[in-house]
């Protein structure tokens, strides 16, 4: 049993190469209880030590001093230390004790939602996720983190830097979970609904041997996004685990039923669908995005205009698509003419609306880019699975498996194909299942 | 030749009947003639001359679906006295009373229920029966194969003859494996697919018909019309118009009076024609119809169809729909052809409307419902329609009321289609890389678990 003035010492003196760091990190872990019982006395001992310099020991001190209830008055101190430590650690040293790290982050995080002040942990987290991880392919436990406190301090924003990332490497299936549909609602909240839609798709359609409420709730989202801004919901792709596919609809019976009254396109049907289940689409906190969809319903049938009609008068446009009155179509018209969701010219004088076709003629130079940019983004991304392929197809557990298979393959089947074929089509079949398709 | 006889007769009666004396000279000349206000039918059909191309089950049947479905009071009763007439020259007992029933007494003593001839032929059929029954237990016995197929023919000639069809089709279909010919087998095919017609069991009369046209031995014409003409009714009942009309185009002339138990050729050809122009394309319709020398003559059988489908093929649309518009009543009163009489005309209605605006940049709306027969808005409705179903690339400008053709710009769908495909495929191998960490992930965790 150590005094904590000897731990300070030794914290001091053995920071500085790895050698001695990960010596004073076994020191560390056998004086965990020592720390623990003197919470109250670690704070003048924190000020002593340089978060940069003796990240380790700091962050041990740290983790003791928060693991207790703090009263009022530390808790700003806490937050200082903290805010301090996140922004000066070394990172070789955090990453010895990630899970300890985490965990503190994680305490911070409730401290500061406790106190309803999300949005000061959002530049700190922001930059232990960046610490943390060892790529930017990497989700961490912090990354759920991290989006909750800005979904709830609706700094939608600052959640794009981290969301932007294409995460590859996953720890936890229920932080994916969990950041995919964080990330689905920052979206929304943002209104880019192609995004959202892939985040929530991701959730549904992610593997799970039993069904959770972040997939059934993830599906209500997925639902009603994929009507505001496709105006119908897909089937499930064959690659849903059979779980989801038998039980996401039932979980979520209103909504597939708001889909199908949706695709009849009555306006006055879809209504009186939403008041009659008022009250459920409430309590899931989901009637804001109801009542998009219920206006996208208009939007849609706009737009089903544009293809049939070259002209069309605003009365005829609001007939059609059951709205009041010939000026509630224009102003519709005039905002979805903004939006660019259609093309067309309104004449005031005998109220016509004239539709455009699309004027995009795809060659201008900034499309050129876009395409040029596109190429690139597949070209990485093919690159990226013909090496995960390679990788697969060098691993002892799948050939071994393989291997294993191959011998009884033949001897039913009496196939005259030879293994070499045989081989070579399953390595690329398992792998390139679902992309096959897309070639 | 008589048959020919027949059906010329029942034109120039047809015709006899309905025209209002002024075109008589033309409806005359019939058959090679225009023919133009012969379409021109009254409302009320010729009941008689209509019963008087079928035989059998068939025309009581008939007749008694024309009295089910005209609401007109003469016309029904003129139908139900003409079936029991039919009747009475049969001994189908089950039938007279359902007959009976529905004359009510409104034909006068004439036509009362006949007590004393149902219990005569009722006795007799148990007789009868009864003798049949026993004679097939002899020939079994005796293990005669002809004997007990010809046993069994019998008893399934009797039960159809008395409308008890499930048991006649029983005995046909038993008869099968005392088959020894192909004659035979073409032989109990038939009667099959005459009960099975009469059932309304369009399934068995599609399998009869294959098993009919797998025997080896070739088909003498008349046959072959038979069983093309039972296949075209059971794809007509499925609902699959196409093949309908290619199996009722593939009916030889020989077919004439010889399958008035079924089928009349007047029907080959209203069926045949309405059906092909409901799926057939403008080449498949000339080629297959219009240049068939061997349809033709069916054709000629019923100008009204002949008119309509050259009126059809030469865009005169509005004579097209009218002769269309005066045939539907009587083709209401066809116990096959009454359930598809709507969506044919449908079809019909959007094939010709696709053809109008086909070669066109830009049409006139109000020529166009002209040529229709229909209101601009009305026009616009249907229209509005069909391009939303992409039959028809074109858009509506509704101001000037003129209807311009949509020209697809190859290189920009090109563009927009790539450049989409390129966003799914992103997503697709995005989210899969995802998918196969997490499988991944969870295998990784049974592994150390099982560690």
């Amino acid at each position: 049993m150590e005094t904590v003035e000897a731990l300070v010492a030794h914290i001091q003196g053995l920071s500085g190469n790895p050698d001695e760091v990960s010596h004073l990190h076994s020191l560390l872990k056998q004086s965990e209880e020592t720390l623990r019982l003197q919470v109250s006395r670690l704070a003048p001992f924190i000020k002593e030590l340089d978060p940069a310099i003796h990240s380790l020991g700091y962050l041990y001190l740290l983790d003791a001093y928060s693991s207790g209830p703090i009263s009022g008055e530390h808790i700003s101190s806490f937050h200082g230390y903290f805010v301090g430590f996140i922004n000066s650690c070394s990172i070789e040293q955090i990453r010895l004790v990630s899970e300890k790290f985490i965990s503190l982050c994680k305490r911070y995080k409730d401290q500061v939602i406790q106190q309803h002040v999300p949005i000061q942990a959002v530049v700190p987290l922001r930059t232990a996720i960046r610490k943390i991880q060892s790529s930017s392919e990497q989700l961490t436990s912090l990354h759920p983190d991290f989006i909750l406190v800005c979904l709830l301090s609706k700094y939608y924003k600052a959640a794009i830097s981290i969301l932007d990332d294409d995460v590859f490497e996953i720890d936890q299936p229920k932080d994916f979970f969990l950041y995919c549909y964080y990330g689905g609602m920052i979206y929304i909240g943002l209104k880019q609904f192609p995004k959202a839609l892939e985040c929530l798709h991701n959730v549904v359609t992610a593997p799970m041997s039993a069904i959770n409420s972040i997939a059934v709730e993830a599906y209500k989202k997925y639902v009603l996004v994929s009507l505001t801004h496709l105006g119908q919901i897909s089937t499930f792709p064959k690659y849903t685990s059979s779980t989801a596919q038998r039980n996401l609809r039932n979980f979520a019976q209103p909504y597939v039923d708001l889909a199908n009254c949706y695709s009849n396109g009555k306006f006055s049907e879809l209504e009186e669908f939403i008041q009659a289940n008022l009250e459920k689409f409430q309590a899931d906190n989901n009637l804001g995005l109801v009542k998009q969809v219920l206006s996208s319903l208009y939007k849609r049938n706009i737009q089903r205009l544009t293809q049939t009609y070259l002209t069309l008068s605003l009365q005829d446009i609001a007939d059609t698509v059951q709205l009041s009155t010939s000026k509630d179509a224009e102003l519709r018209v005039l905002q979805m003419i903004q939006d660019g969701d259609i093309f067309a010219s309104i004449n005031q004088k005998d109220g016509m609306v004239s539709f455009h076709e699309d004027p995009e003629q795809y060659k201008t130079c900034k499309m050129i880019e876009h395409v040029d940019s596109s190429i690139q983004r597949m070209m990485a991304l093919s690159k990226k699975l013909t090496e995960i392929e390679e990788h697969i197809s060098c691993d002892p557990a799948y050939l071994s498996k393989i291997g294993r298979e191959r011998p009884r393959f033949d001897f039913d089947d009496f196939d005259s194909v030879p293994h070499k074929f045989l081989n070579g089509g399953e390595g690329n079949g398992f792998l390139l299942l679902d992309s096959s398709a897309q070639f | 030749m008589e048959a020919d006889d027949d059906a010329a007769f029942f034109t120039m009666s047809d015709e006899a009947m309905i025209l209002n004396g002024v075109d008589e000279l033309e409806g005359q000349q019939l058959p090679t003639s225009h023919g133009g206000k012969a379409a021109m039918r009254g409302e009320q059909m010729d009941v008689e001359a209509y019963a008087a191309l079928y035989t059998g089950r068939t025309k009581v049947s008939r007749l008694i679906f024309i009295a089910d479905q005209c609401g007109n009071q003469s016309m029904q009763l003129e139908a139900l006295r003409m079936a029991h007439d039919e009747i009475k020259k049969g001994e189908d007992s089950h039938l007279y009373r359902l007959v009976e029933q529905k004359i009510d007494g409104r034909l006068g003593p004439k036509y009362a229920f006949d007590q004393t001839w149902v219990d005569s032929i009722e006795r007799r059929a148990e007789q009868r029966k009864e003798k049949l029954e026993n004679e097939l237990n002899g020939y079994k016995t005796n293990l005669i194969k002809e004997s007990i197929r010809m046993g069994y023919n019998d008893l399934g000639d009797f039960y159809y003859a008395h409308s008890q069809l499930g048991d006649a089709f029983k005995n046909y279909v038993r008869t099968r494996d005392y088959c020894t010919t192909s004659k035979h087998i073409i032989q109990m095919c038939l009667n099959v697919i005459l009960v099975s017609i009469e059932l309304g069991q369009f399934m068995h009369v599609s399998n009869y018909v294959s098993k009919a046209e797998q025997t080896p031995d070739s088909l003498d014409p008349i046959t072959v019309a038979k069983l093309r003409c039972a296949a075209g009714l059971a794809h007509l009942e499925g609902r699959r118009y196409k093949l309908a009309a290619r199996k009722f185009l593939e009916t030889g002339f020989e077919l004439s009076s010889n399958y008035m138990e079924v089928i009349a050729p007047q029907d080959v050809a209203t069926y045949g024609g309405l059906c092909a122009l409901a799926s057939f394309d403008r080449m498949e319709l000339k080629n297959k119809v219009i240049d068939n020398i061997n349809f033709r003559n069916f054709l000629e059988l019923v100008p009204e169809v002949r008119e309509l489908i050259n009126d059809f093929y030469a865009s005169r649309y509005a004579s097209c729909l009218d002769y269309l518009e005066n045939l539907k009543p009587n083709l209401l009163l066809d116990i096959h052809l009454h359930e598809h009489v709507e969506t044919l005309y449908d079809e019909i209605r959007h094939k010709a409307i696709i053809q109008y605006t086909h070669p066109f940049i830009s049409v006139d709306l109000p020529t166009m419902a002209s040529a229709f027969k229909t209101s601009v808005t009305g026009l616009q409705k249907e229209l509005e329609a069909l391009i939303t179903e992409n039959q028809i690339q074109a858009r509506i400008d509704s101001h000037n009321k003129i209807l311009y053709a949509r020209h697809a710009d190859q290189r920009n769908t090109t563009f927009q289609r790539v450049l989409q495909t390129g966003i799914e495929f992103e997503k697709e191998v995005r989210s899969m890389l995802l998918r196969s960490n997490l499988i991944k992930h969870e295998h990784n965790q049974r592994a150390s678990r099982k560690q």
